[in-house]
């Protein structure tokens, strides 16, 4: 019998699919990877997102504010010394946080009067406003007298007001050509301490007084009667420029000193002058004089940068040293081990300052610090990579790998590593704000002294401002608020990117 | 158990050795301190440097500061801070101060810690919980000496409730003292509070929703029955042996309290022996930090053994 499927002639035979191209059919809805599916389930959460807005605020923060403030780290103005926030547009609206306030206690109406002194001399009125008012009876020599205190807030920056200053003689032409170009009165008449019952230390006494605490001598209006000098014959140097209100033409702007002539300056405007703009801090100074504008942005910048530069080489050394361990396990992971163990035995701190104390001088501060962060730090981060890799390096995939001949090398970074990546950039991310705050206690203790690199340091900042706390808590406010912020953002982004990592807490919300 | 516990220990003596091997090199081979020369002290310190081997090979330097050590209890003279005393003797002095201090703050933070982890757990998703969760949040992230800042400028400054500094003395258990604690013992207690609330309530929501729980309740237990009997004793395999660590941590204290509040403990002592650059006394606090923080990390392990017999780690061995 013939097969009928038998020898069937060749020409017979058709493709089926000639020139088209075989496939399989496309997948119909967007397949989605590993991070972007951890992305969708981040901006699910709220307070994380929230966290990371306010961190790029800070970030970014950072990286502006020693730009946009007139001031660098290392200007220090020993006459604004701890002086608080002050910015004019703010003040004026009526934010007392940023009016350069001061309080002052138990002011008597002597002192009362030098402030309205200072205002009336200057037009800038230092006094903000009177909080209190005691007033006491007292007999004195048979009479009853009422003494009234006051207590009262002060603009810091106007309460300077005049201060003694000697200059050259080209100087003082200077200051008059700068006064004539901008119209502000830099120098005021001089006034004799003879003339003001000897109080040479006090160049705001301008009026006359009675005896030498200050008692002004008032006319019959209440007003202050000029004690301003008229001795031309002690004038230090010619005057042409600008003349207070009242001056007839006669009053001396100078008096002469050997090879020079010494004035009472406003320092308000003299600051002007020297600087180009008026004294404006926006955060206010510490205990240095420093700008807190811009150093809390100057310490922030050395913090985050330490901060990312420690994880990303903890990172790569953990990594590796954890691969190592985690992949070829046995006898080489036992002894890798006990060295970890030994070295996450050193306290972190006794570590610190042994790098200090061997290192500083050599390498320098920063760099040492750094020695002192990764030479430990790195054992925690080795852990988890040990742990995933344990996890991962018996699966089928890895065998499969490897019956197609790839090398140890490329399983592990290949194949192994990028299935444990989530976790390891979790444990990362949750790093940095452990770096920070360690690196700033360490400066706020002192052990480590930023001040050459960065001029300053949050830690610094901080510890300065818990001295003069009583007088400034601005000092503290300011790099506290920053820092605890940055702590509190840092964290819960951390805690947003490890839930987002986690694919067990898919589809429970 | 018992073999691992042996085995721990054995491992942790020896783990210090070796740090304490690798720090006391490091810090012999920094240069000396320099004597005055004309005080009469100085032959003395010389005389003791010799006999201490300063111009031999490091590790038989090493060999002598263990033998005196075993032998004599003798942990060398301080140089700089206290000329010429003992520096176990001034240590052992430093070391109540610490102690008291975190005892309390222990005593204050472990009850509010796993009481609030307890409610906030019950409440679970209600605001309750919300606002406990968060707050913790926050109160972990914010570093101690932000809230000693806080105490320092409302409570002292202000409303001057304490004092600014602790008192000196030694008289720990006066009334005013006590009042002096405070202020360090509130600032170092936040952050433990809210450690314990964390995992107190991440423990007890777990427990709360696996089924031996459900199974409690079908058996006819009242919700309180249940939680007490079962939850509870679940959640504390965790937070025991935390308190156990955390007591061990207590000698160790912090270092910024310390010098915010003039504590007159081990924190400050350490402080002054980096800056006075004291070896003797940094050696012997170097090596009390490291033996702390190295027993605090088996008492907790093998905590965890005792308490939950699931978890025997080394007794099948």
């Amino acid at each position: 019998m013939e097969q009928p499927f038998e020898h069937i002639p060749q020409e017979k035979f058709a493709f089926v699919q000639k020139d088209e191209h075989l496939h399989d059919q496309k997948l119909e809805t967007k397949s989605r990877g590993y991070f972007s599916d951890a992305m969708i389930r981040f901006k699910k959460n709220e307070s994380s997102v929230v966290a990371a807005y306010i961190l790029l605020f800070l970030a970014i923060f950072a990286i502006v504010s020693p730009i946009v403030s007139p001031y660098s780290v290392r200007e220090m103005d020993k006459r604004y010394v701890n002086a608080p926030p002050y910015v004019e547009a703010l003040a004026q609206r009526g934010w007392g946080m940023f009016s350069g306030a001061v309080t002052h206690d138990s002011q008597n109406e002597n002192s009362m009067d030098y402030w309205r002194g200072i205002a009336q001399e200057t037009g800038h009125d230092p006094l903000l406003g009177i909080l209190s008012k005691q007033v006491k009876t007292v007999k004195s020599r048979g009479k009853t007298v009422e003494n009234a205190t006051y207590r009262i807030r002060t603009n810091k920056y106007f309460e300077i007001g005049l201060v003694y200053m000697v200059f050259s003689f080209e100087d003082f032409e200077k200051i008059q050509a700068w006064q004539d170009e901008h119209g502000l009165q830099v120098i005021y008449p001089y006034v004799d301490p003879k003339d003001i019952q000897g109080i040479a230390n006090n160049p705001n006494i301008w009026y006359q007084v009675k005896d030498n605490k200050g008692t002004a001598v008032k006319d019959a209006d209440g007003n202050f009667i000029p004690a301003y000098s008229t001795a031309s014959a002690s004038e230090g140097a010619p005057y042409h420029s600008l003349r207070v209100k009242g001056d007839d033409g006669s009053y001396i702007y100078s008096a002469r000193k050997s090879g020079a002539v010494q004035c009472r300056v406003e320092y308000y405007n003299y600051y002007q002058y020297v600087n180009g703009h008026a004294p404006q801090y926006y955060f206010g100074t510490n205990e240095k004089g420093q700008d807190l504008f811009c150093a809390i942005g100057m310490g922030a910048r050395f913090s985050l940068i330490f901060a990312i530069l420690v994880s990303v080489i903890r990172f790569v050394m953990g990594t590796v040293y954890g691969a190592i361990e985690g992949y070829y396990g046995g006898a080489t992971d036992m002894i890798m081990e006990r060295i970890s163990d030994i070295l996450s035995g050193i306290p972190f701190i006794v570590a610190t300052t042994l790098f200090q104390l061997h290192l500083a001088q050599k390498v320098g501060t920063v760099p040492s610090f750094l020695f002192a962060y990764i030479a430990t730090g790195w054992i925690g981060m080795a852990a988890l990579v040990r742990k995933q890799f344990y996890r991962f390096k018996g699966q089928e995939y890895v065998l499969a790998s490897r019956t197609l001949g790839a090398g140890d090398w490329r399983l592990m970074f290949r194949h192994i590593f990028p299935n444990s990546l989530g976790t390891i950039i979790t444990s990362c991310a949750m790093m940095i704000p452990g770096v920070i705050g360690s690196e700033t206690q360490l400066t706020y203790l002192g052990i480590v002294n930023l001040s050459d690199l960065m001029g300053t340091s949050i830690g610094e900042l901080m510890s300065l401002g818990q001295r003069s706390m009583t007088t400034s808590p601005h000092a503290m406010f300011w790099p506290a608020l920053f820092f605890s912020l940055l702590m509190i953002s840092f964290n819960l982004f951390g805690n947003g990117l490890r839930d987002a990592f986690n694919p067990t807490t898919r589809g429970e919300d | 158990m018992l073999k691992y516990t042996l085995q721990r220990i054995l491992l942790m003596l020896m783990t210090l050795l070796i740090i304490t091997c690798m720090c006391f090199v490091l810090v012999r081979m920094l240069p000396p301190v320099q004597l005055p020369a004309e005080d009469p002290h100085t032959k003395v310190i010389l005389a003791r440097r010799e006999a201490m081997g300063y111009n031999k090979p490091y590790l038989v330097q090493f060999g002598i500061f263990l033998r005196d050590i075993i032998t004599r209890w003798d942990w060398g003279v301080s140089d700089k801070l206290y000329f010429g005393q003992d520096v176990a003797a001034i240590f052992m002095d430093k070391l109540p101060a610490t102690m008291i201090v975190n005892i309390y703050s222990i005593i204050l933070s472990i009850p509010i810690g796993i009481g609030l982890g307890i409610w906030a757990a019950l409440k679970k998703n209600t605001w309750i919980d919300h606002t406990i969760s968060t707050l913790t949040m926050v109160v972990i992230s914010v570093p101690s000496f932000v809230y000693a800042f806080l105490i320092q400028y409302f409570l002292s400054y202000k409303l001057s409730v304490f004092p600014f500094l602790m008192n000196s003395g030694r008289n720990y258990l006066d009334w005013s003292m006590f009042v002096s604690m405070l202020p360090p013992v509130l600032s170092l207690s936040f952050g433990v509070i809210a450690g314990f609330t964390r995992t107190t309530r991440a423990e007890l929501t777990e427990v709360l929703t696996s089924e031996f729980m459900l199974l409690a309740r079908t058996k006819g237990l009242t919700k309180a029955q249940a939680t007490v009997r079962h939850a509870l004793k679940n959640c504390m395999v965790v937070v025991l042996p935390m308190i156990f660590g955390e007591f061990i941590g207590i000698m160790s204290g912090s270092l910024i309290i310390e010098s915010i509040f003039a504590v007159p403990g081990v924190g400050s002592l350490y402080l002054n022996s980096i800056n006075g650059r004291d070896y003797n006394m940094f050696m012997l606090l170097t090596v009390f930090y490291t033996a702390v923080g190295l027993a605090a990390g088996i008492v907790v392990d093998i905590s965890y053994g005792l308490i939950d017999p699931r978890i025997r780690m080394g007794s099948k061995k």
